[in-house]
């Protein structure tokens, strides 16, 4: 499904991402770990092409997302991404979001756009919010809205990028129990986050990651069991006291 | 010749006033299609156009519109083009007016944060789509005060065109000051003239500034 092969970004002498090497399948959940300036959201950004990297591939479905000759809006349209700071469109209502880009990219109808936007509303819980704007709704809700605008576009896999670390304590919970949902449908996942109770609950794999570099690339139970490298079980130690 | 009621001098000034309101809305108009022209060669070429249409601002911005109306009027002929006063008043003002209002626009879409075009693009539109539906509307909500605040610059550096023979109203004051020898009087005059033009755009600018700041802070 994603496969990135040696994958390589650097500015001069500085390495943001070096020789990162893994192939995420169908349906799995893939949690992406390691300290600030490791190049996690670098990497994830670079899956759907939102940065570009100077050396390797990646690709999705088949399709290679550097390649000058893919189209890539049309690539972006089938993977969907939730960021940190939401990203929400400030100046559209909470419906209109979910809508805009299954009018303009998928050429859905209104009536066709503004159901699937309902629908998915009320699967996170904020159908009663959908004439509201971005800016009357809490951090936790915009989030759920943010993911509910990816999956109106019908995405074949889902990028987040430390979705909850912008998020106060008591509004990451109705986050992850969304994203917990959609992994136990089977949605193909990578997820960059330092929620260890969501890797354990739902992640297959678990990759760490320094100085950009895949340090460990470990089914999800070896990772938190006995990780193989020192930096990882420093990282560990650290995290889970 | 001094018997110019105060009726007949303000009858003159208002009759010039309307060259003035035409030639501000030319270059405003004109300035605006060129300066939203060059923004979206910007926006769509970027690093190849950059250089030139640069060079192009820092040109009229970091000259006087004295001298490029100098230049349009006496310096065109030189190249065997003919020029009234009104051509090169209207070329001078709207080339002007286009390098001020695409720094303000240029600056309004760079406020608009990268991952706003990073969240519109991750949704499979393109480009051209990110800017219409996502970024422009957000900018225009930016600019729409500092752009009508500029159009108050336009209306009063009409009065520099006056210097190139052009008729307006700072010309038939200076006309009608040499003819009735009152300059306090009819100078007063047309200051309150321009001041009656320029005051409810910048009252409205405010207005606008306030309107926006509200709306973020709702």
């Amino acid at each position: 499904m994603i496969s990135i092969e040696h994958v390589s970004k650097w500015y001069g002498a500085f390495r943001v991402l070096d020789d990162c090497t893994t192939t995420i399948q169908q349906g799995e959940v893939v949690v992406v770990r390691g300290p600030s300036g490791s190049g996690k959201s670098t990497l994830i950004k670079a899956v759907n092409g939102l940065e570009v990297f100077q050396q390797g591939t990646i690709r999705i479905g088949g399709v290679s997302v550097g390649d000058p000759k893919t189209n890539l809006p049309r690539l972006r349209a089938r993977i969907g991404m939730v960021f940190q700071h939401f990203e929400l469109f400030p100046h559209l209502s909470v419906l209109d979001n979910l809508t805009l880009a299954q009018t303009k990219v998928l050429d859905r109808s209104r009536e066709e756009a503004a159901d699937k936007g309902l629908a998915l509303l009320d699967r996170v819980g904020l159908k009663a919010h959908a004439s509201k704007y971005p800016i009357q709704l809490s951090g936790g809700q915009q989030q759920r809205v943010a993911i509910a605008r990816s999956l109106a576009m019908d995405p074949v896999a889902m990028l987040f990028d430390e979705p909850t670390s912008a998020l106060d304590p008591e509004m990451i919970n109705e986050v992850l129990d969304v994203m917990v949902a959609l992994a136990q449908e089977g949605m193909t996942m990578m997820c960059v986050t330092h929620e260890m109770g969501f890797a354990r609950k739902v992640a297959h794999r678990v990759i760490f990651m320094d100085h950009g570099a895949f340090v460990e690339d470990d089914a999800k139970e070896a990772f938190f069991a006995q990780p193989k490298s020192e930096r990882a079980r420093e990282f560990l130690d650290k995290v889970l006291h | 010749m001094n018997d110019f009621t105060l009726w007949d001098i303000a009858q003159g000034l208002l009759l010039s006033a309307r060259w003035t309101v035409l030639l501000s809305l030319i270059a405003f108009v004109g300035g605006g299609v060129v300066g939203g022209a060059m923004l979206g060669l910007r926006l769509a070429c970027g690093n190849r156009v950059q250089t030139a249409i640069k060079l192009y601002v820092e040109l009229f911005q970091g000259t006087p519109l004295l001298l490029q109306l100098f230049l349009g009027f006496f310096g065109l002929p030189l190249l065997g083009i003919e020029v009234s006063p009104w051509m090169a008043a209207s070329v001078a003002l709207t080339l002007n007016t286009s390098a001020y209002l695409y720094d303000i626009w240029r600056g309004c879409v760079e406020a608009i944060p990268r991952t706003q075009w990073q969240a519109a693009a991750s949704l499979g539109l393109t480009r051209a789509q990110q800017l219409r539906y996502v970024i422009w509307p957000q900018a225009r909500r930016i600019a729409t005060a500092p752009t009508v605040g500029f159009l108050v610059q336009v209306v009063k550096s009409t009065a520099l065109a006056s210097i190139i023979g052009f008729e307006e109203l700072t010309r038939t004051g200076n006309m009608l000051t040499n003819v009735v020898f009152e300059p306090f009087l009819i100078f007063s005059m047309v200051a309150a003239m321009y001041f009656a033009m320029c005051f409810p755009l910048t009252w409205y600018a405010r207005v606008l500034e306030r309107r926006q700041g509200l709306a973020l802070k709702s």
